[in-house]
């Protein structure tokens, strides 16, 4: 038994020393840096030091509009992506499930592909589809009498929903495919034979049993949607677009870093970021009622 | 409660099928547009008529792309495969190693260490790598290779997958008859488990591979030389520069196409392993 242990304990420490250090470690050392911030010593020659300052930099971040605005691009963005996201997928998912889809294995391939694209060149691909001397798209959507301006105030937020939908619908949809796949045929022809129809089999039988998958992708989403930063920059970089460069949290985060080397403001809106994160997991895990499974 | 069936069979059949069709139109027609934009100059691709094949000039985008700066976009390219090839390796080695000690061992604590693993699926990892880079500097290993390479190593989820891959491929039987051989521990997990795991590895390794490929914030944060830069972080530095000189256009738009044809080979050629992580993913 000895050796057992022994064994477990050598296959684990590997994961567990880098899990350690990449993920335990800096969410530390981003609440340690969040309590301090740097200040001009003395006469302003000595150059800076380094200050206990508390909670100075949550107050600061939680008081700038711009961070707090941030939180409101990510509400609506949330609002308008996860409901598109969500039926959007299972929707595809119960077409292709039904008995009269066709050529499923190409369907599926196709819808999944632009998973295949990084996210900064499938942000790069749209920004140019959305540029008006460049795309086809708004030279056609001109033609048939639909302007829309794409780095419009009001364009902003469908353009990056666009992108992420364009992204991660498929993805999704293979999910909830492979769930319906795994429901029991039997259930479904015993509705049959009861005589229900095809979109009575989708709603009251199909949708429900894969409710513990909606569960999962609904809970992944909200943690990626909160992340938001790649697509809503491409956006920001030189097309004359509404997206500020603080416009997500996490951009502001990284300006805060990077432009305005405030380590100790950027730690405490990556704290806050983060926080946020943990408290809406809690509640999507909570509001869907999933017990503590395990594989 | 039912209504009777009325609806014309060949109806629904084309009703379903032609919103299918149209999904697929969205998913593909930007790539369509990929495909032929490569192919212009930058007048060409500034003049519009996007889906045509007017003022071709493929071999003239490859050529600049290949000589702009010294041949730096194919450097990146080799930088993208060393990142994702190497540690999507690295990655999955750990990631089933550990997923296997879960499965086939028993010791005091296993649960909750697991709870630990499937807590660390939720953390938002793009809010980590500011301090990632402040420790990184303070270790001096930042715009160093180490820098992206040494986060990436790191994937709960494919802790989790290796798991459920465990469970589903290797049978006890087959783990005892090699102890009763003899076979140390270790040995049974490198000749036996890791070789029945085979296909759940090759996932985990396909979705690490495309995580990296994909990677854009981390090299963001850590690397300012060029030399080092992965394919995602190159291609943003040249579309920042085309607002100012339209020339980087072409240069982005064959770059951006080059760059997406290795993950698509990849996703066309493993089917069945994409499929398998999403469904281990989604029996949850």
């Amino acid at each position: 038994m000895k050796a057992r242990t022994r064994a477990a304990a050598i296959l684990l420490t590997p994961f567990f020393v880098l899990f350690t250090a990449v993920m335990v470690v800096p969410i530390g050392y981003a609440v340690w840096l969040s309590l301090f911030t740097e200040k001009q010593s003395g006469l302003g020659f000595g150059g800076t030091e380094t200050v206990f300052t508390g909670l100075d930099n949550y107050t600061a971040a939680l008081g700038d509009r711009a961070f707090r605005e941030g939180f409101g691009v990510l509400l609506g963005y949330c609002l308008l992506y996860i409901p598109l996201l969500l039926v959007g997928a299972l929707g595809l998912a119960l077409l292709l499930d039904s008995a009269l889809a066709r050529a499923r294995r190409f369907f599926q391939l196709a819808l999944f592909l632009p998973h295949a694209v990084p996210g900064i060149i499938a942000a790069l691909i749209w920004v140019y589809l959305y540029t008006p001397q460049l795309s086809p798209v708004v030279q056609a959507m001109e033609a048939g009498g639909i302007g829309f301006d794409f780095f419009s105030p009001e364009g902003a937020l469908p353009s990056v929903v666009n992108i992420a939908l364009w992204e991660w619908l498929g993805y999704n949809m293979v999910i909830f495919y492979a769930a319906l796949q795994a429901i029991d045929r039997s259930v479904l022809e015993a509705a049959t034979v009861d005589g229900a129809g095809a979109w009575r089999i989708a709603f009251s039988i199909k949708v429900p049993l894969v409710k513990a998958s909606l569960a999962m992708v609904g809970l992944f989403t909200v943690i990626g949607s909160l992340q938001l930063f790649t697509e809503p920059l491409i956006l920001n970089k030189g097309t004359g677009s509404a997206v500020t460069s603080t416009w997500t949290p996490n951009m502001y985060a990284y300006t805060a870093a990077f432009d305005r080397n405030d380590y100790g403001l950027a730690a405490a809106a990556s704290v806050l970021l983060a926080l946020t994160a943990a408290l809406l997991s809690f509640a999507v895990t909570r509001l869907t009622g999933r017990k503590g499974k395990r594989a | 409660m039912s209504k009777p069936r009325t609806a014309n069979p060949w109806l629904s059949k084309a009703a379903v099928n032609g919103a299918l069709v149209l999904a697929v139109v969205y998913m593909l027609f930007p790539l369509v547009w990929l495909l032929t934009a490569a192919t212009k100059d930058a007048g060409g691709l500034l003049a519009g008529n996007a889906f045509s094949f007017d003022g071709f000039d493929l071999g003239g985008n490859l050529s600049r792309l290949a000589e702009y700066n010294d041949g730096i976009y194919f450097h990146w390219y080799a930088n993208s495969l060393l990142y994702a090839g190497f540690g999507a390796l690295a990655c999955s080695l750990v990631s089933v190693a550990a997923g296997y000690a879960f499965h086939v061992y028993d010791f005091r604590g296993k649960e909750q260490l697991f709870g630990v693993v499937l807590l660390g699926v939720l953390v938002p990892t793009t809010a980590l790598a500011l301090p990632m880079y402040l420790l990184a500097s303070e270790v001096g290993v930042v715009n160093t290779y180490w820098a992206v390479l040494i986060p990436v190593l790191v994937n709960p989820f494919g802790v989790y997958l290796s798991r459920v891959f465990c469970a589903g491929y290797i049978p006890d039987e087959a783990l005892e008859a090699a102890r009763i051989d003899g076979a140390g521990e270790l040995r049974v997990f490198w000749s036996i488990g890791l070789r029945m795991v085979m296909p759940g590895f090759v996932t985990v390794f396909l979705f690490q591979f495309t995580a990296i490929w994909n990677n854009f914030f981390l090299p963001l944060v850590m690397l300012s030389d060029q030399k080092l830069y992965p394919l995602s972080l190159g291609l943003y530095a040249w579309n920042s520069n085309a607002h100012a000189e339209p020339d980087f256009y072409p240069l982005v738009v064959t770059g951006s196409l080059l760059a997406v044809v290795p993950l698509v080979v990849a996703f066309v050629s493993l089917q069945r392993h994409w499929k398998a992580g999403l469904t281990a993913g989604s029996v949850k």
